[in-house]
């Protein structure tokens, strides 16, 4: 199957050297930072988590996020969602795959890497989070293959990959909540020590993956002439709804939290990310408008979504950007503010406001790119095998 | 046979050309043996044979390392009456005094990079920065 | 053919997973895997629970401790750089003067920074004008040993919290479990911010974290820590077994209102402050 991705048009073919360009810059700006170390990125002694780390959490969320497809397609033989599944397990795979290129970016010694398997340690959530990653990585590529192998053969999948079809829905849940777990567990980082984080994760992951899902196929309507379907993708915008409102909701709760207790760990966080924390006449706010945005997104996105489902109108235009202002609202939220907000006043009460260097970005955006590539090429083999089928 | 006058002048090039650095290495002087230079202080004994140093010497610092740092079994070790720290700037570097001269000399020849000296001090670096008590 | 090259693949794969993932389990099932960071720290715990349910049980094993008596360090600011730069020169600690990538094993910092869960309000004209040493606690239940994912960081037996700059893959995680701010990270090769080195200490590489060790290496040695010993005269600083009641470190716990930062973390922290 994989002969599919070296077959497309010059539109195709113009995407791929695009993005390609952007790995080129990342991997140039990698090899800065791999001669040099990590003193070319804008974390520091106080700040020692940044972008990387936090881009990390959000894909984590990407990849769980395929969970609200195959969850109805499987488990409640939602047939509507059958065209679409494999692009939510081929979503998966980029985004772990970005999830691994984002630790390794981000560790110090990267040579060292392995040793998180050769002196295995159960007490370390971070040793959990590379199992459960790992294991989903491996659970959908198994998956996702053998089942679009079938599916071009016009065969039932094998019996035996059912197994791991009911085992990858688990890994999602567990995935993103170990990720949580990194954070929650901490002592004196109040910000993060929330029980709300794994649900809140979660959450913001089943909107934000199948938002990205929904965007793929209207590109893929106008470019590759695949169709997921009205009532897929109207059922996928209800799905992201919920999920996108529970978030919120969560934010809302760890407001209250902060607020109506009134103790300062609590709040410093959130008083920082969206109206400024002020500290010996210094104000720290360089995240206000980010989160402002986020918040206004995010809830433009669910005025629109409602504004739809209740006159009943729908056009394409219309579902993408919604889809779009939610998956930015998101991104925004726990790409950005969650890692952060949590950071910005260190152990020793002292605030410290992260800027990445240009280095960083393009380390950053050129892993982002090589995602996307491969999600392309993984949707190129997907969307030819139908077309090979119905043909 | 078929072509016998392309195939076996074909076949005497590829031997040769496969065999190349074993006879390349048998005739040049550009990599001799490696002669790492014996302790200046003209000590005999190590805390082991010199076949068994040779041959496990990196063995035996991972095993110091753990168990000084890992167990914080410092204990010294005592051979032939003389006793040694466990380490490699506290045993090894007191005698062979030359990084280059002894480490460098078989490591460089086998193109082996161990990352000892990113953060031990050889004596040469040593002698760069010497403290001012 | 075709279906024998899958067989081939099924059996290559299942063969290579297994073979990745023998080391992890025959390190995860052996015993001896968590002696080098749980075993000592298990023992000291049940002492714990012995004492906390009421039980004579003494603890059998070595807590290194600390008591700094700041009271020795008012209105001296030079005998805190004194045990500062002693620590420098020992263990060969880069001087960067930058607050992004500096390197810190003790240092000095106001005490509402210091103490941040003490109240600073309207308080007393020493604690404004002094500033307090900080270095790491040695807690008796770290959290930078157990969110650590290779055993870079572990507690000895002896209570010191230690790190193995060989194993140290660079994830700064143990920096985000530590609620004492006590860790470094080499940003950058630390050498050529190293004025001069001390030869029986080795210096580190970029890309690991370190921290104060007790000056461990020292204590083996039958000396005292770096710190202690260039404050010596004053008798500023305490350091001894805090599991053995004749020690002098317990003499002075006995005789003065001592407090620890961030108690309530429940991290028990091994350096106590005499205000």
């Amino acid at each position: 199957m994989i002969e599919k991705v070296f077959k497309g048009n010059s539109r195709y073919w113009m995407w791929l050297a695009i993005l390609s360009a952007f790995v080129g810059v990342g991997a140039i700006c990698y090899i800065r930072q791999y001669l040099f170390g990590l003193g070319l990125t804008g974390m520091g002694r106080d700040l020692s988590w940044g972008l990387y780390i936090s881009q990390f959490t959000f894909l984590v969320g990407v990849a769980a996020g395929g969970l609200m497809l195959v969850l109805p397609y499987y488990i409640h033989n939602y047939k509507v969602f059958g065209r679409l599944t494999i692009l939510g397990e081929f979503l998966a795979i980029a985004a772990i795959v970005m999830c691994l290129m984002f630790i390794m970016a981000d560790i110090g010694q990267p040579l060292r890497g392995l040793n998180m398997m050769l002196h295995p340690t159960p007490n370390s959530m971070l040793f959990w989070d590379m199992v459960v990653l790992l294991g989903y990585l491996g659970l959908n590529v198994i998956c996702s293959w053998v089942i679009l192998t079938a599916e071009r053969k016009q065969v039932k999948p094998p019996r035996w990959v059912y197994f791991f079809v009911y085992l990858s829905i688990p890994f999602a849940v567990s995935i993103h909540t170990v990720t949580a777990m990194l954070y929650c567990g901490l002592p004196g980082r109040h910000f993060w020590l929330s029980a709300i984080t794994a649900p809140r994760f979660l959450a913001s992951a089943f909107a934000a993956g199948p938002a990205l899902i929904v965007i793929a196929c209207l590109v893929m309507k106008r470019v590759a002439n695949f169709d997921a379907g009205k009532e897929a993708i109207s059922k996928l915008t209800t799905i992201i709804m919920y999920a996108a409102l529970i978030n919120a909701f969560f934010v809302v709760l760890e407001f209250f939290v902060g607020y109506y207790s009134n103790i300062p760990g609590h709040k410093h966080s959130l008083e920082y990310l969206f109206f400024g924390l002020e500290h010996h006449g210094v104000v720290y706010n360089n995240l206000v408008p980010f989160m402002w945005s986020s918040v206004i997104l995010c809830f433009g996105g669910l005025g629109l979504f409602g504004y739809m489902k209740i006159r009943k109108v729908s056009t394409d235009l219309m579902v993408g950007i919604g889809c779009a202002m939610i998956f930015i609202a998101l991104w925004l939220d726990k790409g950005l503010g969650f890692v952060l907000g949590g950071l910005v006043v260190n152990p020793l009460d002292e605030i410290v406001e992260y800027y990445p260097t240009a280095n960083e970005i393009g380390i950053a955006l050129g892993i982002w790119a090589t995602g996307l590539l491969l999600v392309t090429l993984l949707y190129k083999i997907a969307v030819d095998v139908e077309h090979e089928v119905e043909a | 046979m078929y072509n016998k006058r392309t195939i076996i002048p074909g076949l005497a090039i590829f031997v040769v050309f496969v065999t190349f650095p074993l006879w390349f290495n048998a005739f040049s002087t550009a990599s001799p043996t490696p002669k790492p230079e014996l302790p200046p202080g003209g000590e005999k004994q190590c805390v082991a044979p010199a076949s068994e140093m040779r041959a496990s010497h990196m063995q035996l610092l991972n095993e110091w390392r753990d168990e000084v740092l890992r167990d914080g079994d410092r204990q010294l070790v005592t051979v032939d009456g003389k006793q040694y720290g466990r380490g490699l700037q506290l045993a090894c570097m007191q005698c062979h005094t030359s990084k280059e001269k002894f480490c460098d000399s078989c490591h460089e020849y086998a193109s082996v990079k161990p990352y000892c000296w990113d953060c031990h001090l050889s004596p040469e670096e040593e002698a760069l920065k010497k403290e001012t008590l | 053919m075709d279906k024998q090259r899958r067989k081939f693949l099924k059996i290559a794969g299942a063969t290579a997973l297994a073979g990745i993932s023998a080391p992890a389990v025959v390190k995860l099932t052996s015993s001896s895997a968590m002696a080098s960071s749980g075993h000592g720290a298990a023992v000291t715990e049940d002492a714990h629970k012995a004492v906390s349910h009421g039980a004579e049980e003494v603890p059998t094993t070595v807590r290194f401790g600390m008591v700094v008596d700041m009271r020795k360090f008012y209105g001296k600011p030079e005998l805190l750089d004194k045990a500062i730069d002693a620590c420098r020169k020992v263990h060969n600690i880069p001087q960067i003067d930058n607050k992004k990538s500096e390197i810190k094993w003790i240092w000095k910092a106001p005490f509402e920074n210091v103490f941040p869960e003490h109240s600073g309000y309207h308080s007393s004209n020493i604690k404004e004008d002094n500033d307090f040493l900080v270095l790491c606690n040695h807690c008796d239940e770290p959290p930078c040993v157990r969110v650590c994912p290779t055993k870079a960081t572990f507690r000895l037996p002896n209570g010191i919290v230690a790190m193995d700059f060989h194993r140290c893959i660079g994830c700064r995680f143990c920096m985000m479990g530590c609620p004492y701010g006590a860790r470094s990270f080499n940003w950058e090769n630390p050498r050529p911010y190293i004025k001069e080195y001390n030869p029986d200490f080795p210096t580190r590489m970029r890309g690991v974290v370190e921290k104060c060790n007790f000056c461990g290496e020292r204590i083996a040695l039958g000396k005292e820590p770096a710190c202690l010993e260039a404050v010596k005269g004053s008798g500023a600083i305490f350091f001894g077994d805090l599991n053995d009641p004749e020690s002098e470190i317990r003499k002075v716990l006995e005789q003065e209102n001592t407090i620890q930062r961030k108690p309530s973390l429940g991290t028990k922290p091994s350096v106590f402050y005499i205000v």
